[in-house]
């Protein structure tokens, strides 16, 4: 009976042996790639709204404070968004014919409230809290970047683990005063690491990597 | 055995119908990440009205609402607009009340209350100046009732902040008429020495 393989076909055989260990570290290295990537995270990707509403344009050009409409964030595990109500108290008289504003007054006259598309949703197994993070110096563009720089709202980070943890595990590294917490403007001094350090004694900032810190 | 009165296309169907079972619970029962309970704001699809929480029966009273406080609440003493805040106001009261006015108030009436806000200078109805007679000598009260029932064009802003805070707000509006209006006696030697410095 002839041989069903020519000997030629070793080589074959060693090599996919040999380039098994490379394709294997090929596909890791994709899947690696893929989730960090821009389209399995959603970050600095623009999310499209019934109404186009600029933090840009209330948070830095009219110089809003974010708490004008997101009241809950230091009191609450939610920021809070804000009612139609709370859109009415400038646009009842500003922008009142404005076709992009619309479904904010429909939403007004009718109760119904305006339906927003989630930009930071966080994995249900996750606990998060605004307020202790707002009241231990993590400032809002620590996390939601440079919110008052965009036209459209985009996730600035990941909002995976790893990226939780690179602050959990060293605070001294992000916390801020207090006092700067909303400032959209700060930046990171050049005696960061003094100052985180003296900031975590002083608000008590400890206990952040135990599991149920945030899976509880 | 089931082979044995299956149909070839039935069997195709169970086969199909499994696949899709065991990749179905893949999205959709085992995704931990989106649970059946839901967020704050969420949309609920069982009522029908869409609101995830119930509201309490008309009437309800819940422990620490009974809100029978008419000086602290609605910013009466016996039937008229209070003159006197329902607590003391000390330096952190007026802290808080500067912070929140920045926040809440700034917008329209601007740092020092003069009417001239941002949203002012956008075509905003330009409220009143809190350094005109009428609202130096307006009682206390009156300030928190605008904050909780509205004035004119200007919406209640009791949702967006709380009943102390409110006072806190009506402290600092205080402390403001008081700058506004204050004359070089009214300092003291530090205040006019930096004062000198900006003349």
């Amino acid at each position: 009976m002839a041989q069903i393989f020519h000997p030629s076909t070793n080589t074959l055989s060693r090599l996919s042996i040999f380039g098994a260990a490379f394709v294997v570290a090929a596909l890791a290295w994709a899947a690696g790639t893929w989730s960090r990537s821009s389209v399995a995270t959603g970050v600095g990707v623009a999310q499209q709204q019934q109404v186009p509403f600029s933090h840009k344009h209330h948070a830095s050009g009219l110089g809003i404070d974010c708490r004008y409409c997101h009241t809950a964030v230091e009191e609450s595990s939610f920021a809070g968004i804000p009612p139609t109500a709370t859109c009415m108290n400038c646009h009842s008289q500003i922008w009142v014919d404005s076709p992009m504003l619309e479904p904010v007054r429909e939403s007004f006259r009718s109760g119904d409230p305006l339906e927003w598309i989630r930009v930071h949703d966080l994995a249900d197994f996750v606990y998060f809290n605004h307020s202790v993070h707002v009241a231990k110096g993590v400032g809002c563009s620590t996390c939601h970047g440079q919110v008052d720089e965009m036209p459209l709202m985009w996730k600035e980070n990941t909002l995976y683990m790893e990226w939780c943890l690179e602050c959990h595990r060293q605070p001294e590294k992000y916390v801020r005063p207090r006092a700067e917490v909303f400032n959209m403007n700060w930046e990171t001094p050049t005696d960061q690491f003094e100052l985180g350090r003296h900031l975590v004694e002083e608000y008590d900032i400890e206990n952040l990597t135990s599991c149920s810190t945030c899976h509880r | 055995m089931l082979s044995g009165y299956m149909t070839l296309s039935t069997r195709a169907t169970a086969v199909a119908l499994g696949v899709l079972a065991v990749a179905g619970s893949g999205c959709f029962e085992q995704d931990m990440a989106n649970e059946g309970r839901l967020k704050p704001l969420e949309a609920s699809e069982f009522f029908e009205d869409g609101m995830t929480a119930r509201q309490p029966v008309e009437g309800t009273v819940a422990r620490g609402q009974l809100f029978n406080d008419d000086h602290l609440y609605r910013g009466m003493v016996d039937g008229a607009l209070a003159e006197t805040f329902p607590f003391e106001v000390t330096a952190d009261v007026l802290e808080r009340g500067r912070e929140r006015y920045e926040i809440f108030c700034t917008p329209c009436h601007d740092q020092i209350g003069t009417g001239n806000g941002i949203v002012v200078q956008r075509g905003f109805r330009r409220p009143s100046s809190f350094h005109v007679d009428a609202l130096r000598a307006a009682p206390a009260g009156h300030f928190y009732d605008v904050m909780t029932n509205g004035f004119g064009t200007m919406p209640s802003y009791a949702a967006q902040v709380p009943v102390e805070d409110r006072w806190a707000i009506v402290a600092y509006i205080r402390a403001l008429q008081l700058a506004q209006n204050a004359t070089d006696a009214d300092l003291g030697p530090q205040d006019l020495e930096q004062l000198g410095e900006r003349r």
